[in-house]
């Protein structure tokens, strides 16, 4: 569904990488590897159309993703280093935002979704009051709401405790076995079956 | 993909969606409200004081008085657009939602004009009666705050747009916006000042009307722009 042809980045007279290519199928995790500043970050911004620096082609379902913004955001969720959870805002007003830019989401929705991730009694709370993981799963039940074919997800594990770990690699590989890809970078071992690996630098 | 696209927000839900939520965040964060504010009553009560109480000179300088104290208001509140958006992420969700940015942009430049430009206009009578402005000019003054504070948001916007993503702005956000909000000022302070010399204000007021059509329909597109360029 989605293939990148030739991919070069440069950074401040760096290269980042350069004649990169790589495919993502339906049902496919793909983990991207590499070593600090080796610019995973980086690429997966390129990828969701967040950083135009760079040379190469992308295509997803065989059309340049620049033709079809429109379309492409309609089936992407990213959820980024900064998990974009307002923090005067409580979880409930957050996702009620959040989800609706993409597609039509009720209370019920949001309410199971925050019970899955453990935010249950917590839907009220300003999220200044929230610590860092539990934040970082606001933004993750996100991924219970949302039909979005292609998941990038920069970092999802780093402040999740070990059940919330192991409830997310969950999460993922449901989305593969329901026909969605996920791109992911972390320095966790993974250990979903689908998974396939990407090295950068 | 079918099923998707049923589920699909229209693109009105998701500007009512994003003015719904910079309302509530700016009844969240009161200071940003009331700070702005309070600067606005402050520096125009300072005029009588510094200046003279004589009302026949107060009279004269009444109108240019609020014009200016509502611009450097205007510049006080700006920051709160996109900042702690830019912060916490929320603005690359913005960025990467399948609806045209247009609108996104413009729902958060309504909520911010509700909550930082409508409170400006609605105590500028009191403030007028305070600096001695003859009664028959209050009409025009609101009127000429109503369409010249929305421009001022709207250009703001997109200068705060620009500078969201540099780590130290301090006078750059000024240094971009105040030249461009000169016309703005002009026709506005000239509008109540012709009131007051018994000529007809609807000229000025008009071409205030345009400017508010044209930064309407095109400020928006340059605040995505620019936002854009502040992600990347």
């Amino acid at each position: 569904m989605l293939s990148a042809r030739q991919l070069f980045c440069e950074r401040d007279d760096r290269v980042l990488f350069q004649n990169l290519d790589f495919d993502l199928a339906e049902g496919q995790v793909l983990q991207v590897q590499g070593s600090n500043g080796s610019g995973k970050t980086t690429l997966l911004r390129i990828l969701c159309g967040l950083n135009d620096s760079y040379a190469g082609s992308i295509r997803w379902y065989g059309q340049e993703i620049e033709e079809q913004a429109a379309a492409f955001f309609a089936s992407l969720l990213y959820i980024g280093h900064r998990v974009g959870v307002s923090k005067v805002l409580t979880p409930i007003e957050n996702l009620r935002w959040s989800c609706s830019l993409k597609q039509a989401v009720n209370d019920d929705q949001i309410m199971s979704a925050l019970k899955e991730v453990g935010l249950r009694g917590f839907e009220e709370s300003p999220c200044y009051t929230l610590s860092a993981g539990q934040q970082q799963r606001v933004s993750l039940a996100r991924l219970l709401i949302s039909p979005a074919k292609l998941w990038v997800l920069d970092e999802p594990f780093t402040t999740l405790d070990t059940k919330g770990v192991a409830q997310l690699e969950s999460i993922l590989q449901d989305q593969a076995q329901a026909g969605g890809a996920v791109m992911v970078t972390t320095h966790h071992q993974l250990t979903i079956p689908e998974l396939s690996l990407l090295s950068l630098g | 993909m079918e099923a998707m696209s049923e589920k699909q927000t229209t693109t009105s839900a998701a500007f009512l969606a994003t003015l719904k939520r910079d309302l509530l965040i700016a009844f969240k964060k009161k200071n940003d409200i009331v700070n702005p504010f309070m600067f606005f009553i402050i520096v125009v009560s300072l005029f009588p004081i510094g200046i003279s109480p004589e009302s026949d000179r107060l009279t004269e300088i009444a109108a240019g008085v609020i014009w200016i104290s509502v611009l450097l208001a205007s510049m006080l509140s700006m920051d709160n657009l996109y900042r702690a958006d830019f912060e916490d992420g929320s603005l690359e969700q913005l960025l990467l939602s399948p609806h045209p940015l247009f609108f996104l942009v413009l729902a958060k430049n309504i909520s911010h004009w509700l909550v930082s430009g409508l409170p400006v206009v609605l105590v500028s009578p009191l403030l007028a009666y305070m600096l001695a402005l003859p009664e028959e000019a209050y009409l025009i003054l609101v009127l000429s705050l109503l369409l010249g504070t929305p421009i001022m948001s709207l250009i703001g916007s997109i200068a705060v747009a620009l500078t969201v993503g540099l780590g130290s702005r301090g006078l750059i956000l000024a240094v971009i916006t105040l030249p461009m909000s000169v016309p703005v000022l002009i026709f506005g302070t000239l509008a109540v000042q012709s009131t007051l010399n018994s000529q007809s204000p609807l000229g000025y007021l008009s071409l205030m009307l345009v400017m508010l059509s044209v930064s309407v329909s095109l400020a928006p597109l340059a605040s995505a722009a620019a936002l854009k360029i502040s992600v990347n």
